[in-house]
């Protein structure tokens, strides 16, 4: 089993006309999205807009209609199994094992990514305490509230740094002050090298946090950059008002509409 | 345990671009991971396993003490019966895999799983191997009732080993057909209606009464049915009358059949539903 040497990948993630629907739904039209290595990169847009779709499709949870994607220089859907040994995730919806302890979770899902079975107890007891949980740690996930859940998935998602780190909306249930916390973690992650592939709908969190920023409107993107290079190119003082320059709406308005 | 290969660059133009680390797993780390997990499951719903022996001694008991008389006035029907609540305990002890197999597919872990480099499927061998395990134990409990309201088998020690073989493999088929189930099923309740299929076939068999007296239709359907050579392979071994070899080649033959579709069918289902939507 020796991996095929990726063709020199150029970006962490590279998406090429990628098309997307579901029954008569169309999600993505034709999306064309470059994050270079090591970046922060945030897809921004509201609800509906794709931004999951996307993701799901990176992580090869969804198959492409059309186009292609690469992650760490892999093919999603030829080379799936070197895109999974490239990436971790945390969804939107809890990923985690109710049944179990928070730490026997880390602990088994550390066992699945090679971890031995001391370093994945000791893993789980580092980024136990870094999220802290330490208290909850050996009660079952079922009696834990909805941030600590989410602390928990994110936790998971770090047991090891791979390339590549997707995040689908990972402030969504935290508090302020975790989300702070969250956001240094991410920041930290990227100074290491890893990519850091961050959806949300909290245009403050894209500008604080994120050094490449994709507005996803209806399956396209409309506008792509850093935040300053958004914000000169629509004459906006800030990033919600280059939303409404870029998609003609207010992103809570949009909502409804998509509603 | 693992062994993840230095990250080494593709040419020396990649040097921006990360490789991969591969993450090779000792081959059955999943399924050793995975059985855990299910045990663990096991241990924490205590109900489940209270449930699947407490409904088959209650049957027995009832059988024994408000049937019994009417149809084996000597008392002897305790005898008879006992091989055919071993299999019902076990249809009913496994049932719960369809429901944890349901959950698992609609609870969002199974996503989890789906975007590592492992082998998913081995999920549900963890609970096919928690299922094994549970039944068995609840078995020995169901015999023990058993020999307690006057079961006595005059089986010898092979007879024992046999008899214990013959259970696992048909635990086994039980436990992959509600896999199936768990699999095929939209929801972790859909997955309870439809397992309930399943408990009705130990009545139309030789588990309760002999089938030469049932009506003539229901006798074709009960002598010919997997069940019943099955169970009169176990009643033969137990109580020491000896067995036709007829029986007991179907008996293996219907377990192993069931069981190769069990796996097979179990297979497709979980790519269908684990597979890239």
């Amino acid at each position: 089993m020796i991996a095929p040497a990726p063709a020199v990948p150029r970006s962490a993630v590279e998406l090429r006309g990628v098309r997307k629907s579901f029954g008569r739904t169309t999600v993505l039209e034709g999306l064309d999205l470059e994050v270079p290595h090591g970046a922060v990169f945030a897809l921004l847009g509201p609800n509906g807009a794709g931004k999951t779709t996307t993701l799901n499709i990176l992580c090869t949870l969804v198959a492409p209609d059309a186009g292609t994607a690469t992650v760490n220089g892999y093919d999603v859907v030829r080379q799936a199994e070197l895109v999974k040994a490239s990436i971790s995730v945390t969804g939107q919806s809890a990923a985690v094992d109710e049944v179990l302890s928070g730490e026997e979770n880390l602990r088994m899902i550390g066992r699945l990514s090679g971890l031995t079975g001391a370093r994945a107890r000791s893993r789980a007891a580092e980024l136990l305490a870094l999220f802290g949980l330490n208290d909850s740690a050996r009660k079952r996930v079922a009696t834990w509230s909805g941030g600590m859940r989410r602390k928990l998935d994110l936790a998971i998602s770090m047991l090891r740094t791979p390339p590549v780190i997707f995040l689908d909306e990972p402030t969504t249930g935290l508090d302020t002050r975790s989300r702070q916390e969250l956001w240094g973690m991410i920041r930290d992650l990227a100074d290491d090298g890893t990519t850091v592939v961050l959806t949300t709908q909290y245009l403050e969190e894209a500008d604080a946090l994120a050094d490449r920023i994709a507005i996803l409107d209806r399956g396209r993107i409309v506008a792509e950059g850093t935040a300053p290079q958004l914000k000169a190119r629509f004459a906006a003082r800030t990033l919600d008002e280059v939303f409404l320059a870029a998609t003609g709406s207010h992103i809570d308005e949009y909502e409804k509409e998509i509603a | 345990m693992t062994v993840i290969a230095p990250a080494t660059a593709g040419s020396p133009a990649a040097g921006v671009a990360p490789v991969a680390p591969r993450v090779r797993l000792r081959p059955l780390t999943e399924e050793a991971v995975f059985i855990r997990r299910s045990i663990l499951h096991s241990l924490r719903t205590p109900d489940q396993l209270i449930m699947a022996i407490a409904l088959p001694t209650i049957l027995m008991l009832m059988f024994v003490w408000v049937f019994g008389g009417a149809l084996q006035s000597d008392g002897g029907y305790v005898d008879y019966v006992t091989p055919g609540i071993i299999l019902l305990c076990a249809g009913y002890g496994a049932a719960s895999t369809a429901v944890d197999v349901a959950h698992d597919m609609t609870a969002g872990i199974i996503d989890r799983f789906r975007t590592m480099p492992i082998r998913a499927s081995a999920v549900i061998t963890g609970h096919v191997v928690a299922s094994l395990l549970r039944n068995l134990v609840a078995t020995a409990v169901v015999i023990g009732v058993g020999i307690a309201v006057g079961f006595r088998p005059h089986a010898g020690l092979a007879q024992w080993l046999a008899v214990a073989g013959l259970v696992a493999l048909y635990i086994l088929v039980i436990t992959f057909l509600f896999a199936g189930i768990g699999l095929a099923a939209s929801s972790p309740d859909a997955a309870n209606g439809y397992g309930f299929i399943l408990m009705f076939l130990p009545y139309v068999s030789s588990a309760f009464v002999p089938v030469d007296t049932m009506p003539a239709w229901l006798r074709g359907i009960a002598e010919h049915q997997p069940l019943t050579p099955i169970i009169d392979t176990i009643r033969g071994l137990l109580l020491g009358t000896g067995i036709h070899s007829a029986d007991g080649w179907w008996a293996l033959g219907w377990c192993a059949l069931i069981l190769a579709v069990g796996i097979a069918g179990s297979a497709w289902l979980f790519r269908r539903r684990a597979g890239r939507r």
